[in-house]
């Protein structure tokens, strides 16, 4: 059965396959390790690190929580990505996505429901329009969207904390952070004793809508053949320019929305001070998603429970979160690595090209 | 003479699938100058890139002076006394001569700090040894192409070069510049030195080279003394004569003309002229095919007509309308269809199927849509039909194009090309390195075509390939029309090819007949 199965499959899909099964249990391997280095009741860390995340319920809670807005980035990352589009203004985009949902919130007076959904819209826009200046500039003057985009980020971050703290900082809060949100405004909590929220619908219809919108509609395949070769899609007479534009506006927009989720659901502030941690793990969502809109929540939720299993593990054990940090940039570097494993990918292809003959 | 080295059944497969070297043999003795020529594609290239280090072979064996090798790196060839010199000059602009020459083996003060006028001092005695003309304190980036081309070779020889790889070295040079490389090259040879000269220009391979190697599709096809064999010996052998093409082939009838070009002039960034004043017609029901030495217009030609490229200057009209400032999609839906030269960069995305691949012009057409979503279903089953109309060779048209053959990308190629009833076809290089009966397929084809009623423009560097399939011959020599032949069949190879090497023109008047109201 196995073999069969095998057979049929292409050498780049086997391949993959085996080199990400080899990366985890590589990365899983030197996180056992180092464990057992540092700590002097190493089973009892892992267990905390493994089991943690399903230790209650309240943790469960977390794990998907936390996948929420890791799911929106990872999903404005592959977008753009799938376009070859090396936009890293996610993180931007998502903070200036919560500023704008907070003062939508804080000043227009709206009633249940559309109050929340009028934010989320405002929010995407404004995240689509940050994530477009790379993509303007690199149309107009041949500038690289990575470095123009991660500059962007700074200015993204500080004119949402500038809003914030200038305009809409309530004095009593008694830390950095603006007004109480009126409820209308609020994305209700869904499940008592947790804090998932409303944005759990929200999640699950983007990842659907980008779905279809990548694998079934004209644009999307517009953009996908820009990402696979550009010179292809020019030739066959697609806009490609307006794709390079499209594509950073829907990864923004994505990005924008989670922001927004994110503060309408798990606080009644504002109350970012900095860049969320997790604002840069869209790369690491969508890299290990394979940029595939259904297999990013399942990445994003990996990476949740890593995340909670890691802060589960440094307060119950005596193994810091530093250290999670360490394991998590293995994995990635082992999956990311390419040429990991070259040489036996080339003998697949020697064998698969000469057997032809 | 001493054989200085020798490389023993090379076998190269590239990541991607492709195999570029099929078990090639080939040895250069000590002081000669060896010509190693074929068509693009055919491995030269390749081979001299494992000879450099560049690439490592999949098998086989390098031997040096006797003694096996295995360079990892072109450092370690550069070490045993092998130099290179691309096509593409690898120097730094904003450096002196003599900085470029000594970079990597640097003449280094105490401290580690570049020795400046040990590096002036050295390239100049290199340059006089040589008989080079070089000012090593000149910037490179004012250097003329000649000049750079000598830099290189100097910085080959300061780091010891004994075997030195020349890259199609004129195919970037005026004729006074040829002459000039070709009397440093008789001196190197002169002093000992040995050199390996990649080359399709066939004229100067005679020229200067003691031997020469023949490649064809990855594979040797013999080593010969230079002045025992003649150029049409050594052209057959590169295009491989015994093919025997059985194309049932009728007249044509050709009608009114589709495509008019008039006074195009298309001028590089250097101020070059690749494309001087052309003006020809393409009339329907008819194949006009385009011949000419690799770099002399054709591909420019190609890319105007296509709209990858503006033309500088001059109009060109299909079905009598300017596609000046047209994008490639406009120009596309006046039923233009093209099938280019390098099909994995221009012709498919390799990493996506071959339903995806065939779609790549269909998949905004009404029929195929719904709304903004493409209607899947009907798209597939088109697409399984045209895998099996063109005989693509696969599993599944859900196969990603990177896994098949090259003969079976090209008819995906085609196939997605031929399917839209095209009025206009621009065949560039449509069977380049692919078997023979993928090459077949696609030439029955294009004749069916023509004899629907479309204008073919075919343009190939296999002589033998556009004299079979032309009715009537452009030649192109320096980015200008300088034969027309209304009737292709009376051709003979010769004779083209006095026309194609710039040794014969037409007159003025000779050439305007191929413009047609």
């Amino acid at each position: 059965m196995l073999k069969q199965w095998l057979k049929k499959q292409s050498v780049d899909s086997k391949f993959e396959t085996l080199r990400f099964s080899v990366a985890i249990i590589i990365a899983l391997l030197v996180a056992f390790g180092l464990i057992l280095l540092v700590s002097k009741e190493p089973f009892e860390a892992l267990r905390h690190l493994f089991l943690g995340p399903i230790s209650k319920f309240r943790k469960i809670g977390n794990v998907v929580e936390t996948a929420i807005p890791l799911t929106f980035l990872g999903l404005s990352v592959s977008v753009m990505f799938s376009a070859n589009q090396f936009n890293m203004g996610s993180s931007g985009a998502l903070f200036m996505g919560g500023t704008v949902a907070a003062i939508v919130g804080l000043t227009l007076p709206l009633p249940t429901g559309i109050h929340p959904f009028v934010a989320l819209m405002f929010a995407g826009v404004v995240g689509g329009l940050i994530t477009s200046i790379p993509a303007i500039i690199k149309l107009k003057w041949n500038a690289s969207e990575l470095v123009s985009s991660l500059m962007l980020n700074f200015v993204a971050l500080n004119l949402g904390l500038y809003l914030i703290m200038n305009h809409f900082r309530d004095p009593d809060a008694g830390t950095l952070a603006s007004f109480k949100f009126p409820e209308t405004a609020l994305l209700p909590t869904l499940i008592k004793g947790t804090r998932i929220h409303f944005g759990i619908f929200i999640v699950i219809l983007m990842v659907v809508l980008i779905w279809l919108f990548l694998a079934k509609t004209k644009w999307g395949y517009a953009l996908r053949m820009t990402g696979m070769n550009m010179n292809f899609a020019k030739y066959s007479g697609i806009s490609t320019a307006a794709v390079i534009l499209y594509s950073q506006f829907i990864g923004g927009f994505l990005a924008g929305m989670g922001g927004a989720v994110e503060v309408l659901g798990m606080y009644d502030r504002f109350r970012w001070q900095m860049m969320p941690t997790y604002a840069f793990d869209g790369v690491i969502v969508a890299v290990l998603g394979k940029r595939n809109p259904i297999f990013v929540p399942v990445a994003a939720i990996l990476l949740a429970y890593i995340r909670v299993g890691a802060d589960t593990m440094s307060v119950n054990s005596d193994v810091s979160y530093e250290m999670i940090s360490i394991i998590q940039g293995f994995i990635i570097i082992m999956i990311a690595a390419n040429a990991f494993l070259k040489h036996y990918r080339q003998k697949m292809v020697v064998k698969e090209a000469t057997s032809h003959d | 003479m001493q054989e200085i080295v020798k490389m023993v059944d090379i076998l190269k497969v590239y990541p991607n699938g492709i195999v570029a070297n099929q078990k090639v043999n080939f040895s250069i003795v000590e002081g000669e100058i060896h010509a190693l020529v074929g068509e693009n594609g055919a491995g030269k290239s390749t081979l001299m890139k494992i000879l450099f280090g560049i690439e490592q072979p999949t098998e086989g064996k390098i031997i040096l002076n006797g003694q096996e090798v295995k360079f990892a790196n072109p450092q370690e060839a550069i070490k045993h006394g092998i130099g290179m010199v691309h096509q593409h000059f690898m120097l730094v602009p904003s450096l002196t001569v003599a900085e470029n020459v000594v970079l990597g083996d640097e003449p280094k003060k105490a401290g580690g700090l570049l020795d400046i006028q040990k590096a002036i001092a050295d390239t100049a005695e290199i340059a006089k040894r040589y008989h080079f003309d070089i000012d090593p304190k000149a910037k490179v980036e004012d250097c003329s192409v000649g000049t750079k081309q000598k830099i290189e070779i100097l910085k080959a020889l300061f780091h010891g070069a004994k075997v030195l790889i020349l890259d199609e070295p004129t195919a970037v040079l005026t004729p006074q510049e040829t002459s000039e490389l070709f009397k440093e090259l008789m001196l190197l040879k002169d002093k000992g030195h040995t050199i390996v000269f990649i080359s399709h220009k066939l004229n100067e391979v005679k020229e200067i080279t003691d031997r020469i190697t023949i490649m064809r599709a990855g594979k040797d096809v013999g080593t010969y003394d230079t002045d025992k064999v003649s150029k049409e010996d050594i052209s057959n052998l590169m295009v491989g004569r015994e093919i025997v093409w059985d194309l049932d082939k009728s007249k044509a009838d050709p009608k009114d003309v589709a495509v008019q070009v008039a006074q195009v002039t298309l001028v590089n960034e250097h101020k070059r002229k690749l494309l001087d004043d052309v003006n020809f017609s393409i009339r329907r029901g008819e194949i006009l095919g385009v011949v000419g030495v690799e770099g002399n217009g054709q591909r420019e030609l190609v890319d105007v007509l296509t709209g990858l490229q503006q033309a500088s200057l001059g109009t060109i009209t299909i079905n009598g309308e300017n596609i000046q400032r047209y994008s490639i999609r406009k120009i596309r839906d006046l039923g233009l269809s093209h099938i280019p030269e390098d099909r994995m960069t221009l012709g498919v995305a390799e990493y996506a199927s071959i339903e995806e691949n065939l779609m790549s012009i269909y998949f905004d057409k009404p029929e195929f849509l719904n709304g903004p979503f493409m209607k899947l279903k009907q798209i597939n089953a088109w697409a399984k039909e045209k895998v099996v109309d063109y005989r693509v060779k696969t599993g599944s048209e859900k196969t990603p194009v990177k896994m098949l053959s090259g003969g079976n990308i090209q008819k995906v190629v085609v196939a997605r090309e031929f399917s839209n009833n095209p009025k206009v076809i621009i065949a560039d290089q449509p069977t380049r390195g692919i078997d023979v009966g993928a090459a077949q397929f696609i030439h029955k084809k294009l004749i069916e075509l023509r004899d629907k009623g479309c204008a073919v423009l075919l343009v190939s560097a296999d002589l033998t390939e556009v004299m079979d399939l032309s009715d009537s011959l452009l030649v192109f020599y320096n980015g200008k029309i300088v034969a027309y032949f209304e009737d292709a069949s009376v051709l003979t190879e010769t004779e083209l090819g006095l026309y194609m090497l710039g040794l014969k023109a037409q007159s003025e008047a000779e050439i305007r007949r191929c413009v047609y109201a």
